[in-house]
């Protein structure tokens, strides 16, 4: 890790109307760093996410991201044009529904394939051969390179999501909740591969989920939010064995044991 | 201009009032200072469906005048019902002369063929367009198709092109093959056969595209670059055809098939009707070329 930020968070709030969706965030990210984002439904996880990715503009509130030439640049501030070409290289985002982030018309390696398309790559061959890397990185079988997603279960739908955000190597990936939704043998899996992925590629992510055992799986840091304040961040294993805030503990108390 | 004359005085001059034909020429005027942009203009009923050429009719409308040549096609030909009732709404609510030569016309209003006769500086070719928005079938949004516009973020252009060569070898889009206008805007050539694309790029003549329905107008100026989509390892090509056409003979045309019989029997022709007949009126024969062919027929006057 470089001793300088990817990302830095000041003072972010987002109102709805009255409402608050998020109050006063303020966070750093490293490079190669995962930071959990925990907290019930409702509690500003999702917003949080939405803003630092630019998806929605916040209320007030600065976040300044280090550009791959290592200029500072704030987010808020940049073109529209900037920002998609950001969201497009850069960047990843993982929906929690796969359909949200697939095209599910087109094929799984024309998926896989439009992020380089769309930075220009105009060589078929060279394209569907990164395809077939990616997909192979992520478990999916070669010969469904020309199937729709609509065709794959939940976990395939999932992992090529994954496939199709990495494939321009980006440096920081938003996860919304990337395991909702699937069944536990299916999560353990797409868990193990998030985890080597980012390992291998050196990724920063932000992942939001409500299972504490994701964070503890995946992430160094967690931050714990509730009513969209923070109440508590710090290191994941130092959270999760010696909770301080009284949420935080209700949270790790809540926990179905087996 | 001079609305009341006898017959169907109740009509002003092609149809349209005139406030309709100044927005209508705003909007042409708009779409020919930037190539390829999809100019959204208020459409008006006209007394024929959507489909069958609303956007083309209003926009032949708004720049006819009554010294002009019309010639109308469809499919090549000029003898269908769609091309013999715009040439006769326009005969009828503007008098002008009409043809179905491709050089005396200055205006050719087409539905999906260009002539093969080359095009010439001053005449006007107007298509109609069924669905302007190239990106219409991969992103069913049109606030997002314009912002992408706007951002020039044509990647998933290629991801069409893509699919095609995923699923059958080669692009196999045929028709309403998208194209990229003086480098700039992707745009849909209307469903031209993709045969026609390299008639588009710095033609002499220039080319107005109207979308009744979907309320868009775009133009190609004379002499603009129109380049059509492709991979650098699958680049773009034309249809060819492995035999002349059965009438004419002619070579490096786009033919028609068409069925003679109930038992498989068909003959290539040539799409364009007017190259055909001149071919034949100049002694080309094909080798199912009746013996006697009819004269072409000639320019018919104003009234």
């Amino acid at each position: 890790m470089t001793d300088e930020p990817l990302l830095r968070v000041s003072a972010l709030s987002k109102f709805y109307g009255s409402r608050v969706g998020c109050e006063n965030v303020t966070f750093d990210l490293w490079p190669g760093e995962v930071l959990a984002v925990v907290g019930e439904s409702g509690s500003g996880k999702t917003t949080l996410l939405n803003c630092v990715s630019t998806r929605l503009l916040p209320s007030s509130g600065t976040a300044s991201y280090r550009m791959r030439d290592g200029q500072w640049r704030e987010l808020y501030r940049m073109s529209e044009a900037e920002r998609r070409f950001l969201m497009r290289t850069d960047w990843g985002f993982v929906h929690q529904n796969p359909a949200d982030g697939l095209r599910m018309t087109v094929s799984a390696g024309a998926n896989v394939g439009e992020r380089l398309m769309a930075v220009g790559d105009r060589h078929y061959g060279r394209i569907r051969a990164t395809a077939v890397d990616w997909l192979s990185r992520v478990e999916i079988d070669e010969d469904r390179i020309d199937d729709e997603p609509r065709a794959f279960s939940g976990g395939m739908r999932q992992r090529l999501q994954i496939a199709r955000n990495l494939v321009t190597g980006p440096r920081l990936v938003f996860m919304d909740e990337p395991t909702g939704g699937l069944d536990v043998s299916v999560q353990a899996r797409l868990l193990d591969l998030l985890r080597g992925l980012v390992t291998d590629l050196g990724l920063a992510a932000i992942v939001v989920t409500h299972d504490l055992a994701v964070a503890r799986l995946l992430s160094q840091r967690m931050m714990v939010m509730k009513d969209g304040r923070v109440v508590e961040s710090g290191l994941t294993d130092r959270v999760l064995d010696d909770p301080r805030a009284p949420y935080t503990q209700l949270l790790v108390s809540s926990i179905l044991q087996v | 201009m001079n609305a009341q004359s006898n017959d169907i005085a109740t009509y002003n001059f092609a149809y349209l009032d005139e406030q309709t034909k100044r927005m209508i020429r705003r909007a042409i005027l708009k779409g020919i200072a930037i190539p390829g942009y999809q100019v959204p203009f208020a459409s008006r009923e006209m007394p024929m469906p959507y489909g069958w050429g609303t956007g083309g009719v209003q926009v032949t409308a708004s720049i006819i005048g009554p010294d002009d040549v019309l010639k109308v096609i469809d499919q090549g030909a000029d003898d269908t019902t769609n091309a013999v009732s715009i040439r006769a709404f326009f005969k009828k609510v503007a008098k002008v002369a009409v043809t179905t030569e491709t050089a005396k016309a200055s205006i050719i209003q087409t539905r999906h063929r260009i002539p093969e006769h080359p095009l010439n500086a001053g005449q006007v070719l107007v298509f109609q367009v069924p669905i302007p928005e190239p990106l219409r079938f991969l992103e069913p949004r049109e606030t997002e198709t314009r912002k992408m516009h706007a951002l020039e973020e044509y990647g998933l252009m290629h991801v069409k092109l893509y699919e095609d060569i995923a699923k059958h070898g080669r692009i196999a889009t045929t028709y309403a093959y998208p194209v990229k206008v003086e480098g700039r805007y992707v745009t849909d050539p209307s469903p031209t056969p993709k045969f026609d694309n390299p008639k588009m790029h710095r033609s002499p003549a220039l080319q107005l595209f109207g979308a009744g329905r979907e309320k868009r107008i775009y133009a190609v100026p004379p002499f603009t670059d129109v380049v059509s989509l492709d991979f650098e390892d699958h680049p773009f090509e034309v249809q060819t055809f492995d035999q002349p056409c059965a009438l004419c003979g002619a070579e490096n045309v786009y033919l028609d098939e068409v069925i003679l019989d109930d038992h498989g029997g068909h003959m290539f022709v040539c799409s364009d009707t007017d190259h055909c007949e001149k071919r034949r009126a100049d002694g080309h024969h094909g080798h199912l070329a009746p013996e006697t062919h009819l004269a072409s027929e000639e320019t018919e006057p104003a009234e």
